[in-house]
Parts: C-alpha cells; sequence; structure tokens
C-alpha cells in the first residue's frame, strides 16, 4: 500500500475542467516528481492533495484512509504539508512568528521548540534573521521559510511547488541539496518542478502532467532518456 | 543621480506652492477667522495662525529633506517658505483690492486683519512675509537637528498647542483642586479662551523638551537599574504603578467635574466599540463598514428588555444586570449572521456587503414593520438608568465607572486574545488564508469568532450608549460611525491596541472638546486621514511588526543619522 495514493481525480475550477482524471502515488520515503508544461495542472494537483481543493471525481488516500472525510484544514493533521507556490510565508509576521505558524497543528511546546531549532539548523540564515519580517527576506530566504514553516509541523509527506521559481542556481543547488537531507532524514517527498533536470535528478520516480492528465509515468533515469521528455522539459533537441 | 550636488529648486517650489494653496484654503473655508478666536498663547500666537505656521513649517521640513547638504536645505526651507508667504500675501491683497465676497464668503477683511497683523496692507504684509519665511527656515532648522532633539521639540510644541487649545478646561479642572489654581494662574492669558500666558508657553516648552530630553539620556539607565532590582521590589514598583493609574481612574470624574466627565464618557464609547473593530480589521483584516449595526443590536436590545413603556408591544421591564449578557449574546449571534454570508469575501466585496448589513439594521429600526416592537422613527424612551450597589447610574460620573468598566474588560480580552492561539491565527489569516488553512486553521471558526468578538464589543458600547442617554432613535447609528471608527483605528494603527486610545482621545475626545469648531469636523478629519497616509501609514501607535514592515527601507539611514 502506497503512502499517499490519487485515484483518477477530476478537479474543476467553475466550469474549468483542471484535472481529468489524475492518478499517482507515492511510497514512503520517496521522492516523487511531477513534471510539467505551465497551466498543466500541477499546483492544481497538490492543491487537490492538501484539500484546498476538493475533486468531483477520484480520491486520494493517505496510509490507505480516504481523505473526502477532512476538511481542508484538518489535511495537516494527518501528516500532509504543502510549501505553497510562491512561497505564501506571512509577509508581515518575523520569521520566528512563521516558523511559530507553522506548528499550529502541533500542540506539544518542547516538540516544537525541537522542531524551531532543527529548522534553523537545516536553514541558519533564517536563525540568523529571526526577528526580521518575513516579508523583507530575499526571495531565497523566504523559500528556505516556508519550507522551514512546513518541517514544523512534522509531516509524513511535504508537497513542493516550484521551490526553485526565481532563484539564482546557486541557490536552487542549495534548496535541493536541503530536499534531499528532508528526504534522508524520513520526510516523504512529493516535488513539483519547471526545472525538470534538477528535479528528476533528485528523485526516484517521476510523472509528466500534460493539459490535466498523466502522459508518463516512469523511472527517473528512464525518464531523463526519454526523447519526449528530453525535447519537451529538459529542452534537449 | 545627476542631481547629485546641485540645489533641487523644483522641490522648493513645489512645495512652497503646494503649502501657499493649503493656506489658501485654510484661510477661505474660513477657519483662520474662524479658529482665530482661540489664543493658542495670549496676545500673541491664535489657533487660526498656528495652522497657518504649521502649514510653512511642516513644507519647509519636508523642502529641506530634499537637499543634499545643510547650506542647501535651509536655503531650501527659506525659499519655500518665502513662496508660502508671497501667496499669503497675494490673497490678502486680492482680497484687499477686489470683493470676492459674493463666492468667497471668507475673504472678508477680517482674513486680512489677521494676516497682517491688524497693521494693515503695506506694512503688515512686511510682517507676515517676513514671519511665514522665518517658519519655513525653522522648518528645515528642524530637519537639519538630530532626531533626538528634533523629537523633544516636537513634543514641546505640541503639548504646548494642546494645553493652549484646551486651556479652558484645564482652568476649569484645576479650579476643582482649590489652591492648585491660583498657584497656577501665570501660566495662562486672561479672560476666557486666551490659552497660554507667553511665559506660560515658554515654560511648558522648556520643561516638556528638556525633560524628554533627559529621560531620553537616562531611561536606560533607569530600566536597567530597575532591572537589577530584586524581583519583589520589582513587583512592589509595579504595584505602586498600577496603584497610581487605578487611583487617578477612580478619582477622574470628582476632578472633571460634569462636563469633561461627559466628553470622557462619550470617547470612552467610542474606544470600547474602536477595540471591537480592532479585532475584526485590525487583527483578522476583515473590513467591516457595517459595524455600527452592533452598536445598534446592543442598543436596542437594552431598550426593548429593560423599558416598560405601554407604546411598545413588548414591555419587558427586565433589570439592567439581568438583560446584559443578553444583549451581548444577541449581538454575539449578529455578528455570526453576518459573519456566515461573509465568508467567502475578501477586501472590497466584504467592505460593501458589510455596509449594506450595517445600513439593513438602520433602515430595519425605522421601519413602520417593526415599529409596534421597537418604535420606529420615535425610537424608544425612557429607558431607566441601571442601579449598582444602590447608586443608580444616570449621571456622567456615575456612568463613567460603567464605562471604564466595560473599557478595561475589552482591553483585557483584547489583549489577551492578541497573545492567544486565536490571536496568531487571526494574523496568519489576515496575511494570508489559503495558507492559514493549509497551516491548520479552521478558517470559518476563525472569522466568525473575530466577527462575533467585534460585535460583542460593540453591543457592550450600544447597551451603555443606552442606558447614557435614555432614548435611542434609528438615525443615532448612522454609517459615519461606522467611519468614525475606523478612521479612530486607522490613525492609532490598525492592530494595535494602545493605538485605539489614542484614536478614541483625537478623533473622538478632540471634537468633543473643540465643539465650537464643529463645522470643520469632517474636513480636518479628512485631511488628517490624507495626511496620516502618506506620512505615517502605520498610524500614531502603531502595532510593532506593522511599523517594522512599512519602514523597512528607512531603518538604515535613521541609525545612521542618530550616531
Ligand atoms: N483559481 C482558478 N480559477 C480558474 N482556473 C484556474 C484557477 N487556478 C488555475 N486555473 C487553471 O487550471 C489550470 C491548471 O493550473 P495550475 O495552476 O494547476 O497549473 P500549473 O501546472 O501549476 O502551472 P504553473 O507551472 O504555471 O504553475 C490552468 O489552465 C489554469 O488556468
Ligand atoms: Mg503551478
Amino acid at each position: 500500500m502506497s503512502l499517499l495514493s490519487i485515484e483518477n481525480i477530476h478537479t474543476y475550477y467553475g466550469n474549468i475542467h483542471a484535472l481529468k482524471g489524475v492518478s499517482l502515488n507515492v511510497e514512503k520515503g520517496e521522492i516523487v516528481t511531477l513534471i510539467g508544461a505551465n497551466g498543466a495542472g500541477k499546483t492544481t494537483t497538490l492543491r487537490t492533495i492538501s484539500g484546498l481543493l476538493k475533486p468531483r471525481e477520484g480520491k486520494v488516500t493517505f496510509n490507505g484512509e480516504d481523505l473526502a472525510k477532512y476538511k481542508s484544514h484538518e489535511v495537516i493533521y494527518k501528516g500532509i504539508c504543502m510549501v505553497p507556490e510562491g512561497r505564501g510565508i506571512f509577509a508581515r509576521l518575523t520569521v520566528t512568528e512563521n516558523l511559530e505558524m507553522g506548528a499550529y497543528s502541533r500542540t506539544d511546546k518542547t516538540e516544537i521548540q525541537n522542531n524551531m531549532e532543527k529548522a534553523f539548523t537545516i536553514f541558519p540564515r533564517l536563525k540568523e534573521r529571526r526577528t526580521q519580517v518575513a516579508g523583507t527576506l530575499s526571495g531565497g530566504e523566504q523559500q528556505m521559510l516556508a519550507m522551514g514553516r512546513a518541517l514544523m509541523s512534522n509531516p509524513n509527506v511535504l508537497l513542493l511547488d516550484e521551490p526553485s521559481m526565481g532563484l539564482a542556481p546557486v541557490l536552487v543547488e542549495l534548496i535541493f541539496d536541503t530536499i534531499q537531507d528532508i528526504n534522508k532524514s524520513g520526510t516523504t517527498i512529493l516535488l513539483v518542478e519547471q526545472n525538470a533536470l534538477m528535479a528528476l535528478g533528485i528523485a526516484s520516480r517521476g510523472y509528466v502532467l500534460q493539459t490535466g492528465q498523466i502522459v508518463l509515468s516512469d523511472s527517473a533515469e528512464n525518464l531523463k532518456k526519454n526523447p519526449t521528455v528530453q525535447k519537451a522539459y529538459l529542452g534537449m533537441e | 543621480m545627476s542631481t547629485q550636488n546641485q540645489f533641487n529648486w523644483k522641490k522648493a517650489i513645489q512645495l512652497g506652492a503646494i503649502a501657499g494653496i493649503v493656506g489658501i484654503l485654510i484661510a477661505l473655508v474660513g477657519m483662520v477667522e474662524t479658529f482665530d478666536k482661540r489664543d493658542i498663547v495670549a496676545g500673541a500666537i491664535s489657533m487660526g495662525w498656528t495652522m497657518l505656521l504649521l502649514t510653512v513649517l511642516v513644507a519647509g521640513y519636508f523642502s529641506a529633506s530634499h537637499q543634499t547638504s545643510n547650506l542647501f536645505r535651509l536655503s531650501a526651507s527659506g525659499i519655500t517658505g518665502l513662496i508660502f508667504s508671497l501667496i499669503m500675501s497675494l490673497l490678502a491683497l486680492l482680497v484687499e483690492n477686489f470683493d470676492l465676497r459674493q463666492t468667497l464668503v471668507n475673504a472678508s477683511p477680517q482674513l486680512i486683519r489677521i494676516l497682517t497683523f491688524e497693521n494693515g496692507i503695506p506694512n503688515g504684509l512686511i510682517s507676515l512675509i517676513a514671519i511665514t519665511t522665518i517658519f519655513g527656515i525653522l522648518g528645515g532648522v528642524l530637519y537639519v537637528t538630530p532626531s533626538k532633539i528634533r523629537k523633544a521639540i516636537s513634543l514641546g510644541l505640541s503639548i504646548v498647542v494642546l494645553l493652549g487649545l484646551l486651556e479652558d478646561i484645564i482652568q476649569v479642572t484645576l479650579a476643582g483642586l482649590g489652591g492648585a489654581s491660583s498657584a497656577l494662574a501665570w501660566m495662562f492669558g486672561r479672560g476666557a479662551q486666551s490659552g497660554l500666558s507667553i511665559t506660560g508657553a515658554i515654560v511648558v516648552f522648556v520643561v516638556v523638551t528638556a525633560s524628554n530630553l533627559l529621560w531620553d539620556v537616562n531611561a536606560p539607565k533607569i530600566n536597567s537599574q530597575v532591572e537589577k532590582m530584586p524581583a519583589n521590589r520589582q513587583r512592589s514598583l509595579r504595584v505602586l504603578g498600577y496603584g497610581l493609574i487605578i487611583l487617578v481612574v477612580l478619582y477622574l470624574p470628582t476632578l472633571l467635574g460634569l462636563y469633561l466627565t461627559e466628553v470622557v464618557n462619550v470617547t470612552g464609547l467610542f474606544i470600547l466599540m474602536g477595540l471591537g473593530l480592532n479585532i475584526v480589521v485590525g487583527f483578522a483584516g476583515l473590513l467591516d463598514l457595517g459595524y455600527v449595526a452592533f452598536y445598534a443590536i446592543g442598543a436596542y436590545a437594552v431598550g426593548v428588555l429593560t423599558t416598560l413603556s405601554g407604546e411598545l408591544s413588548t414591555s419587558l421591564g427586565w433589570n439592567f444586570w439581568l438583560a446584559l449578557p443578553v444583549c451581548i449574546f444577541l449581538c454575539v449571534m449578529a455578528g455570526v449572521v453576518l459573519g456566515i454570508p461573509v465568508l467567502n469575501m475578501r477586501g472590497d466585496y466584504l467592505a460593501i456587503v458589510t455596509l449594506g448589513f450595517g445600513e439593513i439594521i438602520r433602515i430595519l429600526a425605522l421601519s413602520d414593520f417593526l415599529k409596534p416592537h421597537i418604535g420606529g422613527s420615535q425610537g424608544i424612551v425612557n429607558i431607566p438608568a441601571p442601579e449598582f450597589l444602590g447608586v443608580l447610574l444616570n449621571k456622567p460620573q456615575t456612568l463613567y465607572y460603567l464605562i471604564v468598566a466595560g473599557c478595561i474588560l475589552a482591553l483585557f480580552i483584547s489583549q489577551r486574545l492578541r497573545d492567544s492561539r486565536l490571536g496568531r491565527s487571526w494574523k496568519a489569516m489576515r496575511e494570508d488564508e489559503d495558507v492559514a488553512q493549509a497551516m491548520g486553521i479552521n478558517l470559518v471558526a476563525t472569522k466568525l469568532l473575530a466577527f462575533a468578538t467585534g460585535a460583542a464589543f460593540s453591543g457592550l458600547s450600544g447597551t451603555i450608549l443606552a442606558v447614557k442617554l435614555g432614548t435611542i432613535y434609528p438615525h443615532s447609528f448612522a454609517l459615519l460611525i461606522s467611519i468614525n471608527v475606523l478612521s479612530l483605528i486607522i490613525v492609532g494603527g490598525m492592530g494595535s491596541i494602545p493605538g485605539v486610545f489614542v484614536g478614541g482621545l483625537l478623533l473622538a475626545g478632540m471634537p468633543e472638546l473643540l465643539r465650537e469648531f464643529a463645522e470643520y469636523r469632517l474636513l480636518i478629519y479628512g485631511a488628517l486621514l490624507v495626511v496620516m497616509m502618506q506620512v505615517r501609514p502605520e498610524g500614531f501607535w502603531p502595532e510593532e511588526t506593522h511599523k517594522r514592515e512599512l519602514h523597512e527601507n528607512e531603518h538604515i539611514p535613521a541609525q545612521e543619522a542618530t550616531s
């Protein structure tokens, strides 16, 4: 049984049929990547998993449990946490306050404190800027904060939506290294990326999404070699 | 950066022109004339002149801020001041030589007399030009003085203006204290509305400025000394502090007398509402323009429940203290009822719907449909005053305690909520609803709790208003009240609890004290809001994080300037 699996989901925005029967699964301890062009429905998929959107058809199961019965804000209590596209940090709160908000679903004070220390070890830059207002952090720091905040909830699965967006190549490396570290410490990761090459570099498997449908799924190695993927997403002829 | 070392003529002239236009506006709407009846410093500066001088002072200050060297700064502020003075002289000449009173009622000979210091056109104009130019330069001087001294001087000036403005009231209060009145008589001008005496003004200015500077220098030392004290000494010091405050609060109505206590009461009711709206708008970021609805519901509920009247279908005659929790419960329910349909709305849409809600409640109160129950346009009369331990709370001095109790309760609840888990989820929701939800915040509950708490405070304020007036009409609950309360928290600082008190004193207390200028109230309100949004968008007493965000890019230069 997969840790997270979605079966044949159809998600709509009003009349717009954004996901047309998407199925995928993520095993415990894996890094799985979901790649696709702009508007393919990657963000929509993550938002559906984290309960912010309700699919009209199909189901999302986590640990074998159907998530349909949970409200949007209850999903995080199951151990699924999303780092949204564009980071979605709380701009007017400080770094520390942002991290505290990440632990909103937890009540154990000492555990929260430990998680905070852990986040600061992973992202020392955040520790230096503890009291700074998050809106004034640089783009890279904001991404770190968004990831650190997600870790505060001790998630089983981390959903990352384009963590490399708008970052300089050096920072992208750093973020991807960190993703691997987080994964090694036991967090399963579903990674949405435009930067397919980097994503396939750290993932074990990948899915290719095109206009709301999965068109390919294979191991990362094979996807990298696949001529269609090379042409469309890796910029090779 | 080609203008690095050049004199910025454009800004200097522009600011002078802007100040001139403001000056003309102030003069032609009649403020100079009306306000001239009040002296700030007896025989020297009237309120009308204070406004003009402040305008040119501020313009000079900003004019200096656009230049690169101190010499340039002072010259620029002088030029700005000169342009202002020339524009004002031009105004005086125009009014003197052409009869403009057909269209501009306030372009009167009296205005010229004020502008020329009663010296007539050629001679008086010279004084006008000299004095306003000097004030422009003073603005520049203020800019180049170190910020600590500048702050102290500004505080000193503000206190002089404030004391001068409130001189009558202070005198009346002092008279109540007996001996103090004659001992301090030298501070004030003779006769009514004459402000401070010249000696008084100088003494007040020097004392305030110097003590502010001294405090600035010594505060860190004093604070560290207090921190070094043993814990129990610290505690007793704090108890002493609170004790003093409580004593003053308890003794205040006796000190202030009837009229001033009434002013404090009105201010208190606004502060109580402000504390509630601060939760809705400031903490939770839900722009509610129909806030007066809950004030009305609270007032009407207590009216219906406690009044014994043959004219209304229901005549329950409950005791106030029994009715109070019921009224507040009703308001909370009304808050939830408003909240449910607007759960998915944000920003402007929310504002429009809540605006509608406020009007619906007012129109319902006015309607024939509910007339048998709540009196329609005649309202509810003879609402009995509450009794507390055998004391009838029917005078300002006794109602004062009820209002203070309400404010303290609301203050306490606000403060606890702000630092609570709920408070944090309000803030997170204000920043980003989706992410807040993804972090596990229940948006529905969080929003409804914000509306409900806000409604409860407003409702409490409304119940007290009803028993205070004894009579309520639908027109007491107009849209303007919502706007006033909103302005109050904007001026004080969104989301800031002390800001509500500052805003309340400025926008509810001051207008109450300066009733003679009531016709300019909205004009001054509007001008104040525009200036605030430009110069100090975070409010007079901002919440910490908000201040940090808005002044982030000014932070580093400011530090350099003080070191
Ligand atoms: N709130 C919305 N209302 C209507 N349509 C939407 C909404 N959000 C997304 N869509 C549409 O749904 C489709 C999928 O969007 P989605 O954001 O999931 O794409 P994406 O794969 O994340 O793209 P990108 O790489 O650009 O982030 C697009 O056609 C988009 O226009
Ligand atoms: Mg996307």
